[in-house]
């Protein structure tokens, strides 16, 4: 498969991407696909253009901007990754293995270490939802009928519904959700920050929540003081290459084995990260006995509506929420070595 | 022996990891062209009308091909010669090839496909075995005497009748096989050139050049004296390259209508399009046997999804039967196959092909009949065993036979006695065994001339040369024919040039397909090079003043196997034997001895030998989940003997690999005919964090008709390890799951059944023995 016609530039700065985000801004009366796109790693906007899921004009590529790269730690300010930092680093970093593993844990399962040599963060919170029906070739959209997504009015996967149903499938964002980390963005009217959770929500056709001609700089993590502890389990038909078809992220700060904090966040089972907030509740304030955590697991299991368009049925999917948030979260009771062990 | 049995690496090994091998996309001509092909996207429709015009004026665009311009149908079996290289009237399956656009460069062939304008018909599409022999009036192909029954068989053999009235428990089952596709790593690719004086040459990514050679001047209807077919490097095959297909026709007509050069490469996609893999097989399988276990009478009911054309169906469908006789003794055997068209990409040989399926089956019921009788399956096997040196109730000569001893070393490295009953609730151990052809007793087309033949030359340096025309898809057949010949002639296998695969200079081969090419093409090489070897002794004998009985050859010299002393370098012998009889060459070649019964389908399923295989599996099933962890096969295979045991070795891994992914994850499965993951992303080819640690061990019963006692090792190993997973799982959840792949809802399914009827089992077998 070959990819369409198309014109690249590489920015030398966020200023000049921005400009020529600009310059392909879409107008009122302008052909929709003659816009420009971002590209960081280029690992899932190349594919997607080949299947002619993406057909822009121009191309920038980022990877020539300094000012998107780097990891630093502060103890006020807390952990700063540039957008642009590759997936790779995320896995190896030191201070994000001992602060935050369950985020080291998630770039380590990502696809392959080639792709994770290519990949970066932000291409990663990026990324495009995914589902059976749409990530395919034109030959195959056309054979059928197309979908939703793309080029009709009719989801394949849920033909009665009201929108589409494609899967959020980035391994990051769910941890970085439960860390409650911020976004950043640049724009030509200037910066502005978000949680990563505002960054989605349940629109599977336009699944990340930039404005247009905004481009994400760099996520902030706050400082974790205390006893914290953080997991991530993800499910896939194989142990590589595969994108998560259910997958828990889970992060608490204990108080003498009382729960003082709890995020949960389950992952490829919608069209954004799902959190948990029931959940959350219940395991607030207290001592996590076998019993809560099946309590927590249920309500997992409960908030979880996977539909049929990946790998895996939906039956499968369920129970594995189920069964990986008790694993999450017996994982973090287990205390705090056991959980930072994930990431080794 | 010096090299045979030594684990040398594979003579192309450096250049594969390299990059610097040369597989058909790399192959780069000046002038070149590039051709896309443009498929249906209907499984079932009328062409009304196709109307290239638009593409043809299409800047850049040389030339559109469609069925018009190659009408001639073709087919891997004279007998059902079913398809055209593009569609003519209509489409069968999604996928099918309709026309090529031939231009200047990838990019414009691919946007002239769009300017092809086809008007489809679209026609009711049958998908499924059901389907198929629901609706007779439905005819996909309308040339079928009956419905869309592409071929029917029926078999019998021993008293069917008296054998199940002496049986004391009788099973019947019904189990089904999924369809799994072979995914080579390399696409299909092809270039074609024509040279001045009119001859074609067709450089094709193929595990068959002579099948190809034969049918691509057929439809093309040229002397098969002016088409060159070569073989470069071929990034894998499993069956799925065993034929011509669109794009070789596609690129010999360009190349001879416009005297340059063109290229094809299959995009994946198109490759699962192309298939010819392994098919569904839907099976009612009864087995009457005595109290003691020993086999009364088994009678095997086969129905095959075929897809849309014949491919090798008809061998495929007489395979469904013919080796389920080969491993125990079978007194008396019925069967009925039959192998239906639907509107599918076509079903053909994959490793195993066609015996795959009825020994999961078996091996399953065979367990089913162990626990009923309270037998251990590993025992129960041994005692049950076909003995070697024997014929099959449906006529097929055993000979060299190392089933006991496969299952003797995988009952010891898997700690089968100690462990099978003291694993936990949700682990379990399961076994089966198997067997394959060595190599089929009949070639493709019928006729009496050799199946593999090899020309070796000495020159005056001492390089030696070798000459066939097997292929080489990566699994060292080429490593094989220079390990032979360097044996013979004692000199080192790097010492042997090898050029394969090359329909105008090499002599036939028959193709890397059914496990012969070892056997076949290894007793070919033996006899040429001892040939050679002969003429070489009689001018060392002379020069040594020495009987040429005592002489000896290894190391680059012949010596006197007495004194050792006394010796010639392989380099003086060949000079000295070239001056006494002319420029040294000899040839070898190999036939099959006749083989088999005298009725209609006796051909298939013979074979100079057969491999025998053992495996243990260990699963460990998620109580929650239900997912299905294959912890370890152990896997014993007998080779006859190992000419090289790292290559055997390799094939006995690749095999298991192949078939844990064939019985846990992979599904070649459709939509209203529309393939539902045609990448290998979503097809779930297992990847190496998935595969289980793999014990692969070898078992040399040194057969006598095999080169060096060789038997073949690249399929046979495949089928034991889906049924012994298969039981494994019943071990370890105590519920059957019939079908393939064994999934984490089948098995939630089957613990379902298994908790509504807790007794089911031993109530069955009460049942059945007392009302003997």
């Amino acid at each position: 498969m070959r990819l369409p016609k198309f014109e690249y530039r590489a920015a030398r700065s966020v200023e000049e991407a921005l400009a020529w985000l600009d310059e392909y801004a879409p107008a009122v009366g302008k052909d929709p696909e003659a816009r420009a796109m971002l590209m960081a790693g280029g690992t899932d906007i190349l594919p997607n253009m080949k299947q002619r899921l993406f057909t822009p004009k121009l191309v920038i590529g980022l990877r020539t901007v300094a000012a998107l790269r780097g990891i630093s730690y502060d103890a006020q300010r807390g952990l700063r990754i540039g957008a642009g930092v590759r997936l790779s680093e995320i896995e190896a970093s030191p201070i994000i293995r001992l602060r935050y593993p369950a985020l080291a844990e998630a770039a380590s399962t990502i696809s392959t270490p080639q792709l994770r040599q290519m990949g970066t963060i932000g291409g990663n919170l990026c990324l495009d939802t995914r589902c059976n029906y749409y990530n395919q070739s034109e030959f195959w959209r056309g054979a059928r009928e197309f979908c939703l997504k793309k080029g009709s009015e009719i989801c394949r996967v849920a033909p009665n519904g009201t929108g589409c149903y494609a899967v959020s499938s980035c391994d990051t964002a769910p941890t970085l959700i439960t860390f409650g980390a911020t976004a950043r963005m640049a724009a030509r009217d200037g910066e502005r920050e978000t949680p990563v959770a505002a960054l989605y929500d349940d629109d599977g056709i336009h699944p990340v929540k930039l404005h247009d001609g905004a481009l994400l700089t760099e996520i902030t993590l706050p400082p974790l003081e205390g006893d914290w502890r953080s997991t991530y389990v993800k499910y896939r038909v194989r142990g590589a290459f595969d994108f998560p078809i259910a997958s828990v992220a889970a992060v608490a700060r204990f108080e003498d084995d009382v729960c003082a904090e709890a995020r949960l966040t389950l992952q490829g089972v919608a069209t954004a990260p799902l959190p948990l907030p029931e959940a959350e509740a219940l395991l607030r304030g207290q001592r996590w006995t076998p019993e809560l955590i099946e309590a927590a697991a249920e309500v997992a299991y409960r908030a979880a509506h996977p539909m049929d368009n990946t790998s895996g049925t939906i039956a499968l999917r369920k129970r594995i929420i189920r069964s990986y948030t008790r694993q999450a979260l017996a994982t973090l009771a287990a205390g705090p070595i056991a959980a930072g062990a994930q990431a080794s | 022996m010096r090299v045979i049995g030594q684990s040398i690496p594979k003579i192309d090994s450096y250049t594969k990891v390299t990059g610097a091998a040369k597989y058909a996309d790399d192959l780069s001509l000046p002038r070149m062209a590039y051709g896309r092909i443009l498929r249906s996207p209907h499984p079932h429709a009328l062409i009304r009308r196709l109307d290239v015009t638009r593409a043809r004026a299409y800047p850049g665009v040389l030339d559109v091909i469609t069925g018009a311009d190659l009408p001639h149908t073709y087919g891997i079996m004279p007998t059902t010669q079913d398809e055209t290289p593009f569609a003519l009237e209509k489409a069968r399956y999604v996928g099918e090839p309709i026309a090529a656009v031939c231009a200047v460069d990838e990019e414009t062939a691919e946007e002239a496909l769009a300017l092809i304008e086809v008007e489809y018909e679209p026609l009711p599409a049958l998908t499924s075995i059901e389907e198929a022999l629901a609706h007779p009036e439905q005819r996909i192909h309308e040339e079928t005497a009956r419905g869309n029954i592409m071929k029917e068989v029926h078999l019998e053999f021993g008293d069917m009748e008296a054998g199940f009235a002496a049986a004391d428990l009788i099973r019947d089952d019904i189990y089904f096989f999924e369809g799994t596709t072979h995914a080579p790593m390399e696409e299909h690719a092809c270039v074609a050139d024509c040279h001045a004086d009119g001859k074609i040459t067709l450089w094709t990514s193929t595990q068959t050049p002579h099948y190809v050679h034969r049918e691509v001047a057929k439809v093309l209807g040229i002397p098969l004296s002016r088409l060159r077919v070569i073989v470069p490097p071929v990034g894998g095959g499993f069956g799925g390259k065993c034929e011509p297909f669109a794009h070789d026709f596609a690129a010999c007509l360009f190349a001879l209508r416009h005297g340059r050069p063109i290229k094809f490469t299959l995009s994946r996609e198109e490759v699962f399009y192309c298939h010819r893999g392994r098919h569904p097989v839907k099976m009612l399988l009864k087995t009457g046997v005595r109290s003691d276990g020993s086999i009364t009478a088994v009678h095997l009911q086969t129905f095959l999804d075929g897809g849309a054309y014949a491919s090798y169906g008809l061998a495929t469908v007489y395979y469904t039967g013919a080796l389920l006789t080969v491993t125990y003794k079978v007194p008396a055997y019925k069967f009925d196959g039959m192998r239906l068209y639907t509107n599918k990409p076509p079903c053909g040989p994959k490793r195993g092909h066609g015996s795959t399926q009825p020994r999961y089956a078996f091996e399953c019921q065979l367990d089913k009949i162990a626990e009923q009788l309270g037998l251990d399956p590993a025992e129960y096997r041994q005692r049950i065993a076909i003995e070697p040196y024997s014929e099959t109730v449906n006529g097929l000569r055993v000979t060299s036979c190392g089933l006991r001893e496969c299952v003797d070393k995988v009952v010891v490295a898997s700690g089968w006695q100690e462990r099978r009953q003291r694993l936990p609730v949700g682990s379990g151990l399961g076994i089966a065994i198997s067997s394959y052809v060595t190599g089929a007793g009949k070639a493709i087309y019928w006729n009496d001339m050799p199946h593999s033949g090899v020309i070796v030359t000495i020159d005056r340096g001492g390089g030696v040369a070798a000459l066939c025309g097997s292929s080489d898809i990566g699994q060292g057949s080429d490593t094989l024919l220079a390990t032979v010949v360097a044996e013979e002639l004692g000199v080192e296998p790097l010492d042997v040039h090898v050029l394969t695969g090359d329909t105008s200079l090499t002599p036939v081969d028959l193709g890397s397909y059914s496990s012969r090419v070892t056997f076949m093409m290894g007793n070919a090489a033996r006899e040429a090079a001892g040939k050679l070897r002969a003429l070489l002794f009689e001018a060392a004998s002379a020069s040594l003043e020495t009987r040429a009985e005592r002489l000896i050859a290894a190391d680059r010299w012949i010596s006197d196997a007495d004194d050792p002393a006394r010796r010639i370098s392989f380099v003086e012998a060949a000079q000295r034997a070239e001056a006494a009889h002319g420029t040294l060459s000899a040839v070898g070649s190999y036939k099959p001895p006749r083989l088999g019964g005298k009725f209609k389908g006796a051909g298939v399923g013979v074979s100079p030998a057969y491999s025998y295989t053992a495996c243990v599996a260990e699963v460990r099933v998620d109580p929650e989940t239900y997912d299905l962890k294959v912890e370890r096969l152990w896997v014993a295979h007998d080779c006859g003997r190992a000419l090289n045991p790292v290559l055997v070795e390799g094939q006995i891994e690749g095999s298991a690999y192949m078939g844990f992914g064939e019985a846990v994850l992979e599904e070649q499965v459709f939509r209203k005919g529309l393939h539902k993951i045609p990448s290998l992303l979503e097809y779930k080819l297992p990847t190496i964090y998935d595969t289980p640690e793999i014990t692969a061990m070898s078992v040399e019963t040194i057969d006598r008709e095999g080169p060096y006692g060789a038997k073949e090792a690249g399929e046979g190993p495949l089928n034991p390890i889906i049924p012994a997973i298969a039981n494994a799982v019943y071990a370890a959840i105590h519920a059957r799951v019939d079908s393939t792949p064994i999934t984490p809802d089948k098995i939630q399914r089957a613990l379902r059944e298994a908790a509504r009827a807790p007794s089911a089992t031993s109530e069955h077998r009460a049942g059945k023995v007392a009302s003997r």
